[in-house]
């Protein structure tokens, strides 16, 4: 089942200026619900917009951006016909009717923001608050709720992203980057989005900041059963995490489809450019010595299930 | 054994709260010789004190105690003159994370002569320089163009430039590649490889990223401030479960190595730094199975 449907999506930056640049041409994709999904492509391949377009941010010069089902960029016009049926709209008049069709627009467009949770690059550079409780309550508070739901979306968010209950009531500026990182995750997380996207969520980070970027993310997925995306640079970040892969290059998707599926053409995707994970490389070379090594490898742990069976046959090709 | 370039032994730094209090040290006793021409890179989780000990190289902060001199200058004299700091930071170029926050000028070459015009070099001189340093980080072609409209790598090679058309004898590169992307990294670490190689710089790489750190001539790992490893890359990613406890990790293909040996499965030899000669052990280890 698709959470996100892009239907026939283009967008250029610039457009009619020499710096025109085409982000995305003509792209279709679903994105599954309840599953991870790993946006990978190098830098100018669209995937920074792409993940805009999830939230109403950037509005495709053509196509349709679906979520449940519904373009989220909808006029009064593209819907008046199906709406009309409606029951609550069927008795009005054609202009009342048209007023309560906008207003119900103007009303989903608002809450998009709190159902698609957008996670930018280097988000602690947006911290901003006295402390970190209060930070992290900022978006469930604009959601307008009560403050006991408020103190429990705060709590279960912290407690996803491990950030400590002796942290809350710190200043966000007095923490570590790796934690910091951490709050402001938590702070798009207590809005609890059934859409998470994140945009290079652990750039920068150690391996352990990472770990623990991840598997917060991974934790809030599993428990809440929401649709995540990750962009990222790093095959090997998201043959670790992802279910579903999508692969943009130049404005185009190139590959999309389990993780399996994608990584399977994994050669064809370092000839674009791509970071391939390394061991994945070290397959291939192995190969290229007449060992009998498979191809469709690329964690460590596939690599060494696949060579002791090797050292137990011997090992010839 | 060439000439040392880097001397710091029992090293210490604290950083000061705002009422002037000394909080944690950020290094402690940290002992390290550096030569003059060698590659390093320097590993450690946030908060290991890498940076610090990055930034103590050109004096952008103080050390608090034990000895410390960078091509030649007592960092610990308490008489340092203005003159004395300004030749250290010539000669001891950082170039830092966020390519966005280190270019000032509106024009590639302007930029790249924004340092050297500073130091008071002389026209033909500077035109000399900023052309040649252009050239070695491979962005001649861009010398007209905005800094802005540069890609992330583009923009950290014209960051290098500026450094390098001071003509220094050391660049620090502080997570210098953390903001790229895998293409831009590339670039970053093949311009770092030119320098040390053909003009026999000095480097020190900070850098959070295994793979990269396998490139240099030599790791030293930092943690809690204090030197916890320091070899060749070989040496230190043979000490995984070392690097584990400290958050760290090693490169996939050592990884595997690790992995098959601890099933009981022999692999001799010792280089596991690069795919390339991890490939090549385990080649040899198959044939030696299959005879």
């Amino acid at each position: 089942m698709n959470k996100i449907y892009l239907d026939h999506v283009s967008y250029v930056y610039s457009r009619g200026t020499p710096y025109e640049q085409v982000a995305l041409d003509d792209v279709s994709v679903g994105i599954r619900e309840g599953c991870i999904t790993g946006i990978i492509g190098h830098t100018g391949s669209g995937k920074s917009t792409m993940m805009q377009m999830l939230n109403g941010l950037i509005k495709p010069d053509s196509g349709k951006v679906l979520i449940d089902g519904y373009d989220i960029n909808s006029t009064v016009s593209d819907v008046y016909d199906a709406w009309s049926e409606r029951a609550e709209y069927a008795m009005l008049s054609p202009r009342k009717r048209k007023k309560k069709m906008q207003q119900e627009i103007r009303e989903r467009k608002a809450k998009l923001c709190f159902r698609v949770g957008l996670v930018m690059q280097y988000p602690e550079y947006q911290l901003f608050e006295e402390t970190v409780y209060a930070d992290i309550a900022f978006g469930p508070r604009n959601m307008g709720l009560d403050e006991a739901e408020i103190r429990a979306r705060v709590l279960e968010a912290a407690a996803f992203c491990d950030v400590g209950e002796e942290l809350l009531q710190k200043s966000p500026f007095d923490l570590s980057g790796g934690q910091k990182r951490r709050v402001a995750l938590a702070g798009v997380i207590a809005m609890r989005p059934e859409v998470l996207v994140l945009d290079e969520p652990a750039a920068g980070l150690d391996p352990l900041g990472r770990n623990y970027i991840f598997n917060g993310i991974r934790a809030y997925q599993r428990k809440t059963g929401s649709t995540v995306l990750i962009v990222s640079h790093s095959m090997e970040d998201m043959a670790r995490y992802s279910d579903d892969v999508i692969v943009l290059s130049g404005a185009h998707i190139l590959r999309q489809g389990t993780r399996e599926e994608v990584f399977a053409h994994v050669e064809e995707l370092a000839e674009t450019g791509l970071d391939v994970p390394q061991i994945t490389h070290l397959m291939q070379l192995l190969r290229e010595r007449g060992i009998d090594a498979p191809k469709n490898v690329y964690t460590v742990a596939e690599a060494a299930t696949a060579l002791k069976k090797l050292f137990l046959t011997g090992g010839d090709a | 054994m060439s000439e040392i370039f880097i001397h710091a032994k029992d090293l210490c730094f604290s950083y000061t709260d705002e009422e002037g209090r000394e909080e944690n040290p950020a290094l402690q006793n940290f002992s390290v010789d550096i030569c003059r021409g060698e590659y390093v890179a320097v590993l450690g989780h946030n908060g290991s004190g890498k940076s610090t000990f990055a930034k103590l190289m050109n004096y952008i902060l103080e050390p608090t105690s034990g000895e410390l001199t960078v091509n030649g200058l007592d960092l610990l004299r308490k008489d340092l003159s203005d003159e004395e700091i300004l030749d250290l930071r010539k000669n001891v170029g950082m170039v830092f994370q966020n390519p966005d926050n280190q270019l000032v000028a509106t024009i590639v070459e302007q930029d790249v002569a924004f340092g050297p015009e500073n130091l008071g070099v002389p026209r033909e001189e500077l035109r000399r320089r900023v052309d040649s340093a252009l050239e070695t980080v491979g962005m001649s072609a861009y010398a007209k163009h905005e800094p802005h409209r540069l890609s992330g790598g583009q923009k950290q090679r014209v960051a290098i430039a500026g450094i390098l058309a001071m003509m220094p004898q050391c660049v620090v590169f502080d997570e210098s590649t953390a903001m790229l992307d895998p293409g831009g990294r590339r670039e970053v670490l093949d311009t770092i490889r030119k320098l040390n190689q053909e003009q026999g710089m000095t480097v020190l790489n900070i850098t959070h990223y295994m793979n990269e750190a396998a490139e240099a001539d030599r790791i030293i790992v930092i943690n809690d401030g204090k030197l916890l490893l320091d070899g060749t890359p070989d040496e230190i990613f043979a000490k995984r479960d070392v690097l584990t406890e400290v958050g760290l990790e090693v490169p996939q293909c050592a990884e595997l190595i690790h992995a098959l040996r601890a099933a009981g499965i022999q692999i001799d030899g010792n280089t596991i730094s690069s795919p390339e000669a991890c490939a090549e052990l385990l080649q040899k280890a198959l044939n030696k199975r299959a005879k």
